[in-house]
């Protein structure tokens, strides 16, 4: 039923108005039951922007608040807890349906369009990071020769690294224990208020599921979420007062109670599955002087106390050592459903079924049980009663180094060549040398050394040589031609450079011209690049002489790339013309129909 | 490797490795013969030590079948008896030529087998530098004090492609320990080992067409150190000739395959690499192409 008695107020000092809450199709009426009351209301469902509500638990009313987009709320409040859920999940739903339609249209848009916030603020980022990207993008983007999508298309890496950076960080568990959560006493009344939230729900379902599996089982059929909470509370309170005949007689008369107070079922019976797959070859010998068995707790008291253990209720004791160990378990498990609801039962449920699949999993079947065994008996094994094992031996090949060197000049190959075939005469070119040496000792050093004029000569190519080489090379061989240009001009060609690659890397992608939108895609890049093509012609023009040559052969790859993407387009369009006028006659082609001139740039 | 340390001498202190080719079937071909050769060469050391006087140099002669340390001015034995006698030759230098006559005695005897052997005449390159290159780390080793090490090659042999490797490793190691390698080609044709080799280690090539004036050459472009380069304009080649030989023939080649795990250079396609033993795969187009996957091109610097 969608109608219920409310009193609306607008503020929460406000008195309220008594009167009816109607859901209808697409909005809220509120009807006041004082016919001269103006507070008559009318809220359209998809102005409302936000709903709030207050828990049950808490002492106050239960309020329903709506905020509308205009930032106004509205407070209803009801009679009880339950009008204001049902009222809430119906206006969940219908808020549900508002944002699906708008949607539907959405779809038909292009993809640009569908882009989110975030997506276009990402963008803006990475453009003014790199003003390299921005130049590019301004030039092209702008002026409609590439659209967004095909422009970000390629570095769908700068965007992609961002987003993996602000993606969610999966968030662990608190290693504080839920024991440790105190609660806040009131000494007067005498009340003990336990704050609960969803994380802490969480953390319980996990570290003790025999509570959880009572939750479900309880919750709601026998008792309401309050009250479990209630009796769990007043049995963690019990444990703590470590009083265990008063926990042996509570547990007696309450059953529910009793679930909580004794020790865990599920628990340790995953346990004992767990130490039955130990491998028995694991040494567990424990230290001779550490023996902590038969201490409860380590000897450490938990709240201060000395403590008797009394036999009859000792499975009304937990021990510190239990407790620590199990809620170190699950923090290092983590948190391993990703349900991120408030409802509690949905919580446990989801975690029942995490156990479930986890234990399907571990179940031993019997050939990992062979396994096992195997394993073990391998491991375990005695080298005295082995017999003797005689493995097949490989042979050792240890390859000499002098292979490589000699490998080297070993495939001389005998060809006949040219100058060198005629018989070498050793001893005479040797007796030659000789004599030299001799004439050198005995004469000395030729005089004069040198003559003038030739020492003149020498000096006068060496400047020419020098002078011409600085011309075309400049001062230091390592120094690239591009330092040499004006700044303009050097910062023009790389900017061309850049440019022209991205033309040429979206225009080869174009084709084979399969749809229009390639075809006009391919037809606008052309004409980008004629564009850049005069622009370097211009560029080649305008610097000095003296640099020109060297210019041009730096600019020459980039045009012959521009030459070879005009040959192509020029090819492919002869090739569709023909093949539209050998086509049948009654196709309608208008697309195709060019000039067949060649453009020649 | 190089100096740091060696501010602590003044920055001009170098050591000089000149790399004397002694091939005589070189010398057989050309005008100028060895002993004026020789007598520019001498008056060249002898200005470099004049230069300053901490200056070392220490001579390697390249010959045919082997090499051989002939001279080293840190030594004290250097002055011999003999020469004082004969005129013109300056003490200092009577050692050396003792010493190299010596070198080229042994030599001959080495090279007797050599007669049918259709080789190109070539010098051992390669074996010169590795002892130049290892008389230079020594020097690193001994301490802070030292010079700054170049190595000046006076060749005129051809290049022999059966040395591509070796001097090739050479080059590498040079460029590595940071020290030039000066190359002064005297022959007929052109050295592309010399050229990269002045190339890589960022050394000094110049092909001198007169011999006559050799001396001239040697003084402007060799003489200076390695500080001086740094405000002294020298010549440089417009191009430099990048052509490699190939591994297994020892050819010298444009275009071939190279294995992509070593590096190494084939003229043709083989299924086993040599050098690193990686066996070649299938390329996925068997067609007109040889069927390797590792086809290469080398370039050519730019000539003007």
């Amino acid at each position: 039923m969608s109608d219920w008695q409310v009193k609306y107020k607008s503020t929460v000092k406000d008195r309220g108005a008594r009167g009816i809450l109607k859901l209808r199709e697409g909005m809220l009426l509120f009807v006041p039951n004082d016919p001269n009351s103006d507070s008559k209301l009318k809220v359209l469902t998809p102005n409302i922007k936000s709903q709030k509500y207050t828990k049950e638990g808490s002492n106050k009313p239960p309020w329903l608040n709506l905020t509308n987009k205009q930032a106004r709320s509205h407070i209803f409040e009801f009679e009880n807890y339950q009008d204001m859920h049902a009222c809430r999940a119906l206006i969940t739903k219908a808020l549900a349906k508002c944002e699906e339609e708008p949607n539907k249209p959405a779809a038909v848009l292009t993809s640009a369009e569908q882009l989110s916030i975030a997506d276009l603020e990402l963008r803006f980022k990475v453009l003014r990071e790199n003003s390299e990207l921005q130049r590019l993008h301004k030039e092209f983007v702008e002026t409609k020769v590439l659209t967004e999508d095909e422009f970000w298309a390629t570095r769908k890496k700068l965007l992609g690294k961002d987003s993996i950076r602000k993606s969610k960080q999966q968030v662990g568990l608190k290693s504080m224990m839920v024991s440790g959560i105190k609660p806040s006493t009131d000494g007067r009344t005498n009340r003990v208020t336990f704050n609960l939230t969803s994380e802490i729900i969480f953390q319980i379902f996990a570290e003790k599921p025999a509570v959880r599996q009572a939750f479900i089982n309880y919750v709601p059929s026998k008792m309401t979420e309050k009250d479990f909470w209630t009796k769990y509370f007043r049995a963690e309170y019990l444990y703590s007062t470590k009083n265990t005949a008063v926990a042996a007689a509570e547990a007696a008369e309450d059953e529910e109670l009793a679930v909580f107070l004794k020790p865990d079922e599920i628990l340790a019976q995953e346990a004992r599955q767990k130490i039955r797959r130990v491998d028995p070859t694991l040494d567990m010998e424990a230290d001779q002087g550490d023996d902590y068995t038969h201490l409860m707790d380590h000897g450490i008291q938990r709240d201060g106390t000395m403590d008797v253990v009394e036999p009859q209720n000792g499975q009304f004791r937990r021990s510190l050592l239990q407790d620590l160990n199990r809620h170190a378990a699950v923090v290092l498990e983590g948190r391993n459903i990703d349900v991120d609801s408030e409802d509690t039962r949905s919580v446990a449920e989801a975690l029942a079924r995490v156990k479930q699949v986890s234990k399907a999993d571990g179940e031993t079947t019997k050939d990992a049980n062979q396994e096992r065994l195997a394993r073990m008996s391998r491991v375990a094994e005695m080298e005295d009663l082995q017999a003797p094992q005689n493995f097949p031996l490989a042979p050792l090949s240890i390859k000499d180094p002098r292979d490589y060197f000699e490998s080297q000049q070993g495939n001389v190959v005998n060809e006949p060549r040219g100058a060198g075939t005629l018989k070498r005469n050793v001893h005479e070119a040797y007796g030659s040398l000789k004599e030299s040496i001799l004439e050198i000792r005995t004469k000395g050093l030729s005089d004069p050394l040198i003559k003038p004029e030739v020492a003149f000569e020498v000096f006068r190519s060496l400047t020419q040589t020098i002078s011409t080489a600085k011309n075309i090379i400049g001062k230091n061989p390592r120094e690239s031609f591009l330092d040499r240009l004006p700044k303009s001009t050097r910062d023009e060609v790389l900017h061309h450079w850049t440019s022209i690659q991205e033309l040429l890397k979206h225009f080869w992608s174009s084709y084979p011209i399969t749809t229009t939108y390639l075809h006009t895609k391919a037809g606008k890049l052309k004409d980008a690049m004629s564009n850049s093509y005069s622009q370097l012609e211009a560029m080649k023009e305008s610097v000095q002489s003296e640099l020109r040559h060297q210019l041009s052969l730096l600019v020459r790859p980039m045009q012959q790339a521009l030459d070879a993407a005009f040959q192509h387009y020029d090819a492919d369009l002869q090739r569709r013309a023909a093949k539209s006028a050998r086509g049948s006659a009654g196709e309608a082609n208008g697309h195709w129909n060019y000039n067949k001139g060649v453009i020649i740039v | 490797m190089a100096s740091v340390a060696s501010k602590l001498y003044s920055d001009d202190v170098s050591l000089l490795v000149l790399l004397l080719d002694t091939n005589p079937f070189f010398w057989d071909t050309t005008s100028t013969t060895f002993s004026q050769f020789l007598s520019h060469v001498l008056a060249f050391l002898n200005a470099v030590l004049g230069l300053n006087q901490l200056n070392q140099v220490v001579v390697i002669a390249t010959g045919y079948s082997s090499c051989d340390y002939v001279y080293d001015s840190s030594l004290t034995s250097n002055v011999s008896s003999e020469s004082r006698g004969t005129g013109g030759i300056p003490a200092l230098f009577g050692s050396l030529l003792e010493k190299l006559e010596d070198f080229i005695s042994r030599d001959a005897e080495l090279s007797q087998g050599d007669e049918h052997v259709d080789r190109i005449a070539s010098s051992l390159l390669s074996g010169s530098l590795s002892m130049a290159l290892c008389y230079i780390q020594r020097i690193f080793r001994t301490g802070h004090l030292h010079p700054q090490p170049r190595i000046l090659c006076l060749q005129g042999s051809p290049d022999g492609p059966e040395q591509y490797v070796a001097v090739m490793n050479s080059i590498f190691s040079a460029q590595r320990l940071m020290v030039p390698i000066d190359s002064c080609y005297i022959g007929t044709q052109n050295s592309a080992f010399l050229q990269q080799a002045s190339y890589i280690t960022g050394g000094v090539h110049h092909a001198p067409k007169q011999l006559g004036g050799l001396f001239q050459f040697l003084t402007t472009i060799f003489a200076t150190d390695l500080h001086t380069r740094g405000f002294v304009q020298l010549p440089k080649p417009v191009g430099v000739d990048f052509r490699a030989s190939c591994f297994c023939h020892k050819k010298t080649i444009d275009m071939g395959y190279v294995c992509s795990v070593c590096l190494s250079i084939f003229c043709e396609h083989h299924k086993k690499c040599s050098t690193c033993g990686s066996v070649f795969g299938q390329s996925k187009l068997d067609g007109a192409n040889a069927s390797s996957s590792v086809n290469d091109r080398k370039r050519k610097a730019p000539d003007s």
